[in-house]
C-alpha cells in the first residue's frame, strides 16, 4: 500500500511537471503557419497590398505603431511606450521605443514613422493605408500634391513624436493596421524591398518561392525580451481547404483556417476538437436594401423582410453554425456593442402584417444580386427564398462575381445585394457608412439618411472619454436596428484549428488568420520541435 | 527541313495575334477590376482606389489601353503585375519552371505507363490483359483531377505516410509525384486508349499480313512494321495532351500548393490583375503552339511520306 502510493505520488509529480513544462513557454522550433486566402502571396512590400493574405505575413516581418490586444479588443501601442493626449484631443506625443530595430541593424527613431506616413500619401500611388494615415493634419495636402511634408508629424527628438489629428480621433484604430508598417527608408529606396523585406518584425526575411511559401527566422534584437519563441516561421500557402485538411491531419502544418465542411468535420472528431479556436471576427454579413426601389423605401417593408426569413435555421443548417447571429450592424467585437439587444424575431405574420400596412398585402418582386460565395452568396439566397415567398415576396437572383460587388454597391445599381462588410474595430469609422454625409461611392450603399442617426455620430465624434462615446456610438446602432437598411443576416465565425503542441494563438477579431507569432510557441511534440 | 520549321513558325503567327486579341479585349469588358476586388468584406477605400485606377491606367481607354499594351509586348514587355508591382515577365519566369516540371513530369508518367499499356492490350484483344487495362484507362479519363488529386493525398500521404501532401519543398522528386501522377493520369488513359486503336490498326493492315506471311517473325513484325507506323498516332496525342497540359495543370496546382503558371492564373483571375492573367494565357497557348510544332516536324522524322503542303 504503502509502495503503491509513493509511486502514484511520483507520477503526480511526473504528471505535474509534464503540464508545467506545457505551459511554460519553450524556445526553439519551426512554426508552420499556412496562408488560406489564395493561391499566392501579393506584394512583400506591405504598403502596396490591402489583401488579408498579405497580412499574415505582415505580422511576421513588420510592426505598426499601434497593435490589436485580441484579448481585450482594442488597439495598444507597440512601437511607443506611453503616448499623452492634448485637452482637445488632437494632439498625440508619442514616446516612442528606443529598443526596435530593423532587420538591418538600424535602430528605428520618428523620422522612420514620419517617412513611412508621407510615403503612404504619395497622391501618384493608390496606397491602401491612405485611407487611415488621412486623418493627420495635413495629409489630404501631400495627397493633392500640395505639399511633401506630413504637416500634422513633428519629431520631436529621435523618440518622441508629435502627431495632430484632424478631428478627435483615437489613432489606435488607424496605425494597428498592416498597411501602414513602419518600413526603413533606406531598405524601400534600395530598389529590391518586395523581394527582400526588411521590418521590424519578430522574424526576419530569409525567402519567398512565390506560390509555395515564405521562410522567416528569428530576430534576435526584436524587442520584446524573450520573444519571439520559435525560431523559425513557414508560411505556407495553401488556398485549398480540403489540401489544408489532409496536410493538417497528416500534421504537416500547426494551424488551419476552417471552412464550413471542415469545421463540422473538426467538432465531431474526439481528437481535432480539442484543437480548435473560435471567434466572432468583425464581418456583418447583410443583404443591402436600395431605398431607390420603391419598396424597400418604407421601413416596415425593411423591417418585414428581416422578420420574413428563419435567419437562425439558415446559419444552423446551411452555414453550419460557422457563424454568429447579427442583431444589428456593430459585430459582437466592436467596443460599442450592445449585448442587450436581440436580433428580429422569425414571425411570418408579423412580416405579412407590416407589408400590408406598407401598401404590399399582395408582396412584390425584386432582384437579389448576389456572388457565389458559400457563406454569404448564392446558397444563402436560394435558402431565403422559400420564406420570401410564404410573405408574397418573389426573388430574381442575379449572380455576379464577388470582384463585381464593390461596383454593384458603389453604382448603386441594385435593388437588395448580399454581402459581407468588414464592421470594426472602429465602431465610429464603421458606422460613418450611413451617415448622410457619406456619399454611396464611399461606403454609404443603402443611401441611408437619418438626421437623428448624424447628429449621434457627430455627438460621438466629439465625447471626450471612450464610455460616453461608446454609448452615443450603441443608441446610434439601435437606430440602424429599428430602420433596418439590411437584413441582418450573420456575424463571421471564423475558426482555427491547431495543431496540440501549439500554444499562444490568439482570438484575433479584426482577422483570425492574422496572428502575431512571437506569442506563439511550440512544444516538443512538434515533428519541428527542434 | 529549315524551311519547313520557318512555315510552321510563320503559321503561328495569326494564331498568336488573334490570342493576344481575344485576351486583351475579353479581360478589359468583364465586369469587375482589380481595385474592386476586395478580399471577403474588406474593400478599399473610394478615394485610393480611384488614385489606384489612375496609377494602374484602369480608366484609359480602351484602345489606348490595347496600343500600349502591343506596343510593350513587341519589345517582351508583358507589362506590370497590379497585385505585385513587379513586371510580369519575372512574376512569369518564377512560375514557369515549377510549371514545366510539373507538366514534363506528369507527361513522362503518362507516357512511360500509357503507351505500353496500350501496346500490350492490343497485341492481346480481349484479354484480361486488355480488359484490364481499358478499365485503368476509362477510369483515368473520367475521374476528376481534384478528386483524384485528393485520394492519392490520403493514400500516400495521410495513411502510408510515404509522401508529403502537398507543397514545392525544395523542388524534389518527393513533392513532385503526387501532384505529376494527379495530373498524368488522364493523358495516361487516353494514351492507352489511342495506343490501343493505333497499333490494332496498323496490326490488321495489309503490309503486317504480308509480312508475316513472308515468315517474319512476330517480334519483328512489332518492332519493324507496327511500332513505327502506330507511332504518328501516338505521338500526335502526346502532342495534344503535352501541349494543354500546362494549362490542365490549374486544378492540380491549386490543390497541392504547387507554384506553377497555374495557381497564379487562378488567383490572379480572381484578383483582376490583368497583365498577369494576359501574361499567363499568352505563355501557355505559347507553350502550346511550340510543342505542336515539333510535333509536327517530328511527323517528318517519322514518316517520310508525310510533307506539308
Amino acid at each position: 500500500m504503502r509502495r503503491l502510493l509513493l509511486a502514484a505520488t511520483a507520477l503526480a509529480f511526473v504528471a505535474a511537471g509534464a503540464a508545467e513544462a506545457q505551459q511554460t513557454p519553450r524556445k526553439g522550433g519551426t512554426l508552420r503557419m499556412t496562408a488560406p486566402y489564395g493561391a499566392s502571396l501579393g506584394s512583400l512590400d506591405i504598403h502596396t497590398t490591402p489583401r488579408a493574405q498579405d497580412g499574415i505575413a505582415a505580422k511576421i516581418l513588420h510592426r505598426t505603431l499601434y497593435n490589436w490586444d485580441t484579448q481585450n479588443n482594442k488597439p495598444v501601442l507597440e512601437l511607443a511606450k506611453s503616448v499623452s493626449v492634448s485637452a482637445d484631443g488632437l494632439v498625440h506625443t508619442f514616446k516612442l521605443r528606443d529598443d526596435a530595430f530593423f532587420h538591418n541593424g538600424r535602430k528605428m527613431t520618428a523620422d522612420d514613422i514620419i517617412w513611412s506616413y508621407t510615403r503612404i500619401m504619395d497622391g501618384s500611388k493608390g496606397y491602401p493605408g491612405a485611407r487611415y494615415v488621412r486623418i493627420i493634419k495635413g495629409a489630404v495636402a501631400i495627397e493633392k500634391g500640395q505639399a511633401k511634408e506630413l504637416a500634422g508629424l513633428r519629431k520631436i527628438d529621435d523618440f518622441t513624436l508629435e502627431m495632430t489629428t484632424t478631428s478627435r480621433v483615437e489613432p489606435g484604430f488607424y496605425f494597428f493596421g498592416d498597411t501602414t508598417a513602419i518600413l526603413p527608408r533606406e531598405a524601400v529606396e534600395g530598389g529590391n524591398f518586395a523581394a527582400a523585406p526588411v521590418g521590424l518584425g519578430p522574424y526576419k526575411f530569409v525567402e519567398h518561392v512565390p506560390g509555395s511559401r515564405l521562410v522567416a527566422e528569428r530576430w534576435e534584437k526584436f524587442y520584446k525580451p524573450g520573444k519571439p519563441y520559435a525560431d523559425r516561421v513557414h508560411l505556407l500557402i495553401m488556398g485549398e481547404a480540403a489540401a489544408r485538411d489532409v496536410a493538417f491531419r497528416n500534421r504537416e502544418i500547426d494551424t488551419s483556417i476552417l471552412g464550413p465542411a471542415q469545421y463540422v468535420a473538426y467538432r465531431a472528431d474526439p481528437e481535432l476538437s480539442k484543437g480548435i479556436l473560435e471567434v466572432a471576427e468583425v464581418f456583418t454579413r447583410n443583404m443591402t436594401m436600395n431605398p431607390a426601389f420603391k419598396p424597400f423605401s418604407d421601413k416596415r417593408v425593411r423591417q418585414a423582410f428581416n422578420h420574413a426569413i428563419d435567419t437562425d435555421l439558415i446559419i444552423k443548417r446551411l452555414a453550419r453554425d460557422k457563424a454568429y447571429r447579427a442583431t444589428s450592424w456593430l459585430p459582437s467585437a466592436s467596443p460599442a456593442y450592445d449585448k442587450t439587444m436581440k436580433p428580429y424575431a422569425f414571425d411570418p405574420a408579423k412580416a405579412k402584417k407590416l407589408l400590408a400596412e406598407a401598401g404590399y398585402k399582395d408582396g412584390f418582386e425584386f432582384e437579389w444580386t448576389t456572388s457565389q460565395n458559400e457563406s454569404w452568396g448564392l446558397p444563402i439566397v436560394e435558402a431565403s427564398i422559400p420564406y420570401l415567398s410564404r410573405v408574397g415576396i418573389k426573388v430574381k437572383p442575379k449572380l455576379v462575381e464577388t470582384a463585381v460587388l464593390t461596383e454593384v454597391a458603389r453604382s448603386g445599381d441594385f435593388q437588395g445585394y448580399i454581402t459581407s462588410n468588414q464592421t470594426g474595430p472602429d465602431s465610429l469609422a464603421t458606422l460613418r457608412c450611413f451617415d448622410s454625409r457619406t456619399p454611396r461611392t464611399a461606403c454609404n450603399y443603402s443611401g441611408f439618411n437619418n438626421p437623428a442617426f448624424d447628429k449621434l455620430l457627430d455627438e460621438a465624434a466629439a465625447a471626450a472619454d471612450e464610455a460616453s462615446r461608446n454609448k452615443l456610438l450603441a443608441q446610434a446602432n439601435a437606430i440602424l436596428y429599428e430602420e433596418a437598411p439590411v437584413w441582418f443576416f450573420n456575424y463571421n465565425k471564423a475558426v482555427m484549428a491547431y495543431q496540440p503542441w501549439i500554444h499562444g494563438l490568439q482570438a484575433n477579431a479584426t482577422e483570425l488568420a492574422h496572428q502575431y507569432p512571437e506569442d506563439i510557441w511550440i512544444d516538443a511534440r512538434s515533428p519541428v520541435a527542434k | 527541313m529549315p524551311l519547313l520549321i520557318l512555315r510552321r513558325l510563320g503559321n503561328t503567327v495569326p494564331t498568336i495575334v488573334a490570342v493576344v486579341l481575344v485576351i486583351f479585349t475579353l479581360f478589359s469588358v468583364i465586369p469587375g477590376s482589380f481595385t474592386s476586388a476586395g478580399d471577403d468584406g474588406r474593400v478599399l477605400d473610394a478615394q485610393v482606389a480611384e488614385r489606384m485606377r489612375k496609377e494602374l491606367g484602369l480608366d484609359d481607354p480602351l484602345h489606348v489601353r490595347f496600343g500600349s499594351y502591343v506596343a510593350n509586348l513587341v519589345q517582351g514587355d508583358l507589362g506590370t503585375s497590379f497585385r505585385t508591382r513587379e513586371p510580369v515577365t519575372k512574376v512569369i519566369a518564377q512560375r514557369l519552371w515549377p510549371s514545366l516540371k510539373l507538366t514534363i513530369a506528369a507527361m513522362g508518367f503518362a507516357i512511360l505507363v500509357g503507351v505500353p499499356l496500350g501496346f500490350i492490350a492490343a497485341l492481346r484483344p480481349g484479354s484480361l490483359i486488355d480488359m484490364a487495362s481499358m478499365v485503368v484507362a476509362i477510369s483515368g479519363l473520367s475521374l476528376p483531377k481534384f478528386w483524384l488529386g485528393l485520394m492519392l493525398m490520403y493514400l500516400f500521404a495521410l495513411t502510408l505516410g510515404w509522401l508529403p501532401s502537398f507543397g514545392y519543398g525544395d523542388g524534389g522528386l518527393r513533392h513532385l509525384i503526387l501532384p505529376a501522377v494527379a495530373l498524368g493520369v488522364s493523358p495516361m488513359a487516353l494514351l492507352a486508349r489511342t495506343t490501343r486503336a493505333g497499333v490494332l490498326d496498323v496490326l490488321n493492315a495489309d503490309f503486317v499480313r504480308t509480312a508475316r506471311s513472308k515468315g517474319m517473325s512476330e517480334y519483328r513484325v512489332v518492332r519493324w512494321h507496327v511500332v513505327r507506323n502506330a507511332l504518328v498516332l501516338v505521338l500526335t496525342t502526346i502532342g495534344l495532351q503535352f501541349g494543354s497540359l500546362m494549362g490542365q495543370a490549374v486544378v492540380v496546382e491549386k490543390l497541392f500548393s504547387w507554384p506553377g503558371l497555374g495557381s497564379l492564373l487562378v488567383d490572379s483571375v480572381f484578383q483582376r490583375d490583368i497583365p498577369t492573367v494576359q501574361g499567363s494565357i499568352l505563355v501557355i497557348v505559347l507553350f502550346f503552339l511550340a510543342i505542336n510544332t515539333l510535333v509536327d516536324i517530328a511527323y517528318v522524322i517519322i514518316d517520310p511520306r508525310i510533307r506539308y503542303g
